[in-house]
């Protein structure tokens, strides 16, 4: 029942997606815009195929700073989320500056780093932390306080210590939030490390979008931002298959 | 052997005295039932039983040692089942032996051979999900029954907590009937707490009143029927009997 409902969803979006490009495609081949300006579907489907050798090596680029900050991104909110929960001064120590860390804006602080840190893949990778580790740190804490105050109450009773009851009581029961939120960082990993490219680099979609925007080639820019948006909806998906893996009991759900 | 004894136990919360010198004493293999009205202080002597709460006065002891505070000593259950939805019923089962330090391998075949008893085979490797409630508190009484096996050689009283008045009625009279042959098998020291007279009545050897403000054990009363003879107890003169001086010690006070 479930997956023929949305099969029938992703139908409508689909034939709402064909309806927009085939109107794109009408008003540029009637030349109501001017192909400077706005590139019809098919210019931009070329464009991606002449280069695609170019930007399979700046995706490149662009996926490993992605992988490298997510993944610290991860492993330092991880931390931050055991610790504050397992240290109440901790958690009223750092929960406002983590927040406080997530009003500045990227784009404001990623010159910064590029003036301190250079051109190469440094600053990058420390402007996609700072914007991933704050979700998996918020929503792995939530996830870890939230655990069941019976259930831990009784793991005790069992002789649990605090690590087994960290172990098989908050770890997994956090699970979800943790992939709810690892999907959203997941895109801002790739956002991130586009917006740090342009402020300068040596490789990258960032780097190439900025390239092609100089020597106006729009449809070369159109056919990178679909790659992007493509990469990042092929690593959502990647989580949500990750996730299926790793708690396997939602599955008979 | 395990031997539960409670030594003038007092408690409050703040200003307000729960419980005023409780003593009860829980012979090996023996079934007692704590009945008394809600909020007449059952559950915070519970508590105190398990270790979560410590006395302002008195003892608890088990097998003559000292336990006052102390959890990991007895296992308990609950209404709810609190089994962790991501663990197979095995697993959830198994926890108390791999909290107690052992190999999982090994804690699986400590525990399997027991499926059958508890009417719970086949259900192994699903989730809690996808069992009935009446089979979920079966396999919370199988990893209660679990827990005092992991104590080899000190062994342990086990508490329940109305483990069965979530259940609706068919379900309960069915499970009183299981649990009452169970109880003759595996021999478990039980307090089971409970404000269900005739559940009472047909499961224990002994009744134990808690009754009044602060509460205290005002009366005991001894049922002498033998345990594998209490089919079709609930019908006969002699359960009446029974009723009528529990519902006269509950109402004096």
């Amino acid at each position: 029942m479930k997956a023929k409902k949305s099969g029938g969803n992703s139908l409508f979006s689909v034939t709402a997606i064909l309806l927009i490009l085939l109107v794109w495609q009408i008003v540029c081949s009637a030349g109501l815009v001017s192909p400077y300006l706005l590139p019809s579907p098919v210019d931009v489907v070329k464009a991606f195929i002449s280069d695609l050798p170019l930007l399979i090596q700046n995706a490149r680029i662009t996926l490993i700073e992605a992988f490298v900050g997510l993944g610290l991104g991860i492993v330092i909110g991880f931390v931050f989320a055991m610790m504050m929960d397992r240290f109440e001064p901790l958690y009223k120590a750092f929960y406002p500056l983590i927040v406080l860390t997530q009003t500045i804006p990227t784009v404001a602080i990623a010159p910064l780093l590029v003036l301190w840190f250079g051109y190469e893949m440094t600053p990058k990778v420390l402007l996609i932390i700072l914007a991933t580790f704050f979700p998996i740190a918020v929503s792995m804490l939530d996830g870890f306080r939230s655990a069941d105050r019976d259930t831990i109450r009784l793991l005790e009773s069992m002789g649990a210590s605090g690590w087994q009851i960290f172990r098989h009581v908050k770890f997994p029961g956090a699970l979800p939030q943790f992939f709810a939120s690892l999907r959203i960082s997941v895109s801002y990993a790739i956002v991130t490390a586009v917006v740090a490219e342009w402020l300068g680099g040596f490789g990258g979609l960032g780097v190439y979008m900025t390239r092609v925007r100089k020597s106006f080639s729009f449809d070369k820019m159109f056919a990178v931002i679909f790659l992007i948006s493509a990469l990042s909806l092929l690593l959502m998906k990647l989580v949500e298959v990750i996730q299926k893996a790793c708690m396997p009991w939602t599955k008979t759900q | 052997m395990a031997d539960l004894s409670i030594r003038d136990v007092s408690f409050s919360y703040g200003e307000t005295q729960i419980l005023k010198d409780v003593s009860l004493h829980l012979k090996d293999q023996e079934l007692v039932s704590l009945l008394g009205e809600s909020g007449g202080g059952k559950t915070t002597l519970f508590h105190v039983i398990a270790g979560v709460l410590r006395p302002d006065r008195g003892q608890v002891l088990l097998n003559g040692q000292d336990i006052t505070g102390e959890s990991g000593h007895v296992s308990y259950m609950l209404q709810k089942d609190l089994l962790l939805p991501y663990r197979t019923i095995i697993d959830n089962v198994c926890l108390p032996l791999l909290l107690a330090g052992m190999k999982k391998k090994e804690a699986r075949a400590k525990a399997a051979p027991n499926f059958a008893d508890f009417g719970l085979a086949g259900t192994e490797l699903q989730y809690p999900h996808q069992l009935s409630g009446g089979m979920r508190q079966r396999a919370a009484l199988l990893r209660t029954y679990m827990f005092s096996l992991s104590r080899e050689g000190s062994p342990v009283a086990a508490l329940l907590d109305e483990p069965f008045s979530a259940l609706d009625t068919l379900t309960r009279q069915e499970m009183h009937r299981w649990y009452l042959g169970m109880m003759e098998k595996i021999r478990l020291s039980t307090l089971f707490i409970t404000h269900d007279i005739d559940e009472a009545i047909l499961l224990s050897d002994r009744i134990c009143l808690l009754t009044g403000r602060p509460g205290t054990i005002s009366e005991e009363i001894v049922i002498e029927r033998p345990k594998s003879k209490r089919d079709g107890f609930a019908v006969t003169e002699e359960f009446l009997e029974y009723k009528k001086r529990i519902l006269k010690g509950l109402k004096r006070t």
